[in-house]
């Protein structure tokens, strides 16, 4: 079988677990609607002002959205960083790119409004810049004769990570706590259902930062030799890590935006996929951007549902998952991609 | 005969002095050819440039004084893609736990041929497969590279360089990390790759027996410098490999192949010179 079969078998069978996982969240929930309501919901058999309309149409259905399509950022930011540093365990919130984010989100709620949608570019600039900046900081910090260390890298995203959380902390103890509506429950990650604008803006942040990783994934593969080795093979070395690294960026920044830091999602996919595809950039992106979806939306289904009435935050449930395996892949595949 | 590399009075140091030599590494006034279908060896003592000047036929530095030419084209006016259709490397070694298969490997060295291409074509493939089988790793094709010994690695690495179908392919040391069996395949191989393919190889060796052997001309360097371009036997010259290594050798000439054979006045316990005949 070619690459281009397997892809295309990998991504069809993802398409449908994504299709089930949808499937099952737009039918559970803390509101108890019957499955027959539901249906009548997505058909517009329900009257359009009724609850299950509002339940299925405005909540259920734009969240699972905002959480595939956070998933499979996250995902794919996470196969962009650990090829960028040629180690497994990078991730945007293990690398405090996510925290640097975050930093830049809660200002940008210090600015003036101007309306929605202008507020969400705003605040997705915002969270840009600060994810480039924390990126950056640990690019230098981290770097040592072109490589990077495992765990010299962790360190440093450790360290940049919680001196961007205290600067958050700092903000939010300085400005009045209204001003900042519901940032504490923001900053543990939750899923939000977003508004129609948000959603599109959103998918074309997430596009963007997509299309910009997936066409350099054959250049990925080949920078795994080494940076000069990569030169050698004609891969313009210089260009690929800032457009990697920028687009990883982007991807993770428009996920801190609008659903908080959520930790883990870019190291459990992306080394699912590796130890299931191999460890091909072509196979890995594409498959992550589903993959991630899929595991994202569970992960949010579950945090619906599993102390319904009330809600656990996404981003708790992932990194009670994530710990663990980071511990795991820490001891048992070092430095191994 | 036409040449496949032209260096033109280069000239390059480094921007900063390293604390150890206290003055700035440079490599001055360097002119030489590359034949077509020659095998160059290239030969000196650490530090006197072998690896800079790989450096600066494949462009990762840029000379500060001089022109290099491959096929007649200025490598400055070539993108990194085009430069890689011509030149291949073989490092000495590839990085720790690759997880690649050998077959994804040598694929690799057809990016310079269709950068743009997100999947390779079949065409590659059957290129990349004939590079394995004249390496001999088609059966490994499978394996993933960590798992590979040191020899078996280097002819992966082999066929990838010659899957870029190169004009000139630089191999840099090697023979380092290879035990005597592996590096008489190594020889054989090149020569083989030589012959048949015609390939122009430059070869970058502190061996200089292997070297003597294999090139048809040797390039000397010390310090930065052109110590002697010429025949294995006028390089292989016991004055000059002295002064250049500054260790007293004896060079004999090999009755099986006519070639020269260095031989090291290894020290006695005294601390002098013992006889270099053994």
């Amino acid at each position: 079988m070619t690459r281009v079969d397997r892809l295309v078998l990998v991504l069809g069978l993802l398409g449908v677990a994504l299709l089930a996982a949808v499937i099952l969240a737009v039918f559970v929930g803390s509101a108890r609607l019957s499955p027959l309501a539901v249906i009548q919901a997505l058909t517009g058999g329900a009257g359009a002002g009724s609850t299950e309309s509002v339940v299925v149409l405005s909540l259920r259905l734009p969240r699972i959205a905002a959480a595939a399509l956070a998933g499979g950022a996250l995902a794919v930011a996470g196969v962009g960083f650990q090829a960028l540093t040629r180690n497994p365990l990078a991730e945007p919130a293990v690398l405090g790119v996510s925290s640097g984010a975050a930093f830049g989100v809660v200002i940008a709620q210090l600015v003036g409004s101007g309306g929605a949608v202008v507020d969400t570019l705003k605040t997705t600039a915002f969270g840009f810049g600060g994810a480039l900046v924390a990126g950056a900081a640990v690019y230098l910090i981290a770097s040592v004769h072109g490589g990077f260390p495992v765990q010299t890298l962790l360190l440093s995203g450790v360290i940049v990570g919680i001196f961007f959380a205290s600067a958050v902390t700092v903000v939010t103890s300085l400005v009045d706590i209204n001003r900042l509506g519901g940032i504490v429950h923001w900053l543990l990650g939750n899923i939000a259902p977003l508004p129609g604008p948000s959603l599109l803006i959103f998918t074309g942040l997430a596009a963007l930062g997509f299309t910009l990783i997936v066409s350099q994934a054959r250049e990925l593969n080949v920078l795994a030799l080494g940076e000069e080795a990569a030169l050698q093979l004609g891969v313009n070395a210089e260009r690929l890590k800032l457009q990697v690294f920028v687009a990883a960026a982007l991807l993770t920044s428009s996920v801190v935006a609008f659903s908080g830091p959520i930790g883990f999602v870019g190291l459990i996919v992306p080394h699912i996929l590796r130890m299931l595809l191999g460890p091909d950039n072509r196979l890995l992106v594409p498959t992550a951007m589903v993959g991630g979806g899929i595991f994202l939306l569970l992960a949010d289904t579950a945090a619906r549902n599993v102390v319904a009435p009330a809600e656990l935050s996404v981003g708790v449930i992932t990194s009670f998952f994530g710990a663990p395996f980071f511990v795991y892949l820490l001891r048992t595949r070092r430095g191994v991609l | 005969m036409s040449e496949v590399v032209r260096v033109e009075e280069v000239g390059f140091s480094y921007p900063v002095a390293e604390p150890r030599r206290g003055r700035p590494f440079a490599l001055g006034g360097l002119s030489f050819t590359v034949a077509e279908g020659e095998i160059l060896g290239v030969l000196g003592p650490n530090s006197a440039g072998k690896t800079t000047l790989i450096r600066l036929l494949t462009k990762i530095l840029a000379p500060t004084r001089g022109t290099i030419e491959v096929d007649g084209s200025s490598i400055q006016d070539l993108s990194r893609a085009e430069l890689a259709r011509r030149i291949a490397v073989v490092p000495q070694d590839v990085p720790q736990g690759l997880p690649f298969t050998v077959e994804h490997l040598v694929l690799m060295g057809r990016y310079p041929h269709a950068p743009r291409r997100f999947f390779e074509t079949a065409e590659d493939l059957a290129i990349a497969r004939a590079a394995m089988a004249a390496t001999g790793v088609l059966d490994l094709a499978d394996t993933p590279v960590r798992t590979l010994s040191g020899g078996e690695r280097q002819r992966v690495v082999l066929a990838r360089a010659l899957a870029q179908r190169p004009r000139l392919l630089i191999l840099d040391e090697p023979t380092a990390h290879l035990d005597l069996r592996y590096q008489v395949e190594c020889v054989a191989l090149l020569r083989r790759v030589n012959r048949e393919q015609g390939t122009t190889v430059l070869l970058v060796s502190h061996d200089l027996n292997l070297a003597g052997e294999l090139c048809d001309r040797l390039l000397l360097l010390t310090d930065g410098r052109i110590a002697r371009l010429g025949r294995p036997e006028d390089v292989l010259e016991e004055a000059l490999l002295a002064s250049v290594y500054g260790c007293a050798v004896a060079v004999e000439k090999s009755p099986a192949t006519g070639r020269p054979v260095v031989q090291v006045s290894w020290p006695t316990g005294d601390g002098r010179a013992a006889s270099p005949r053994v």
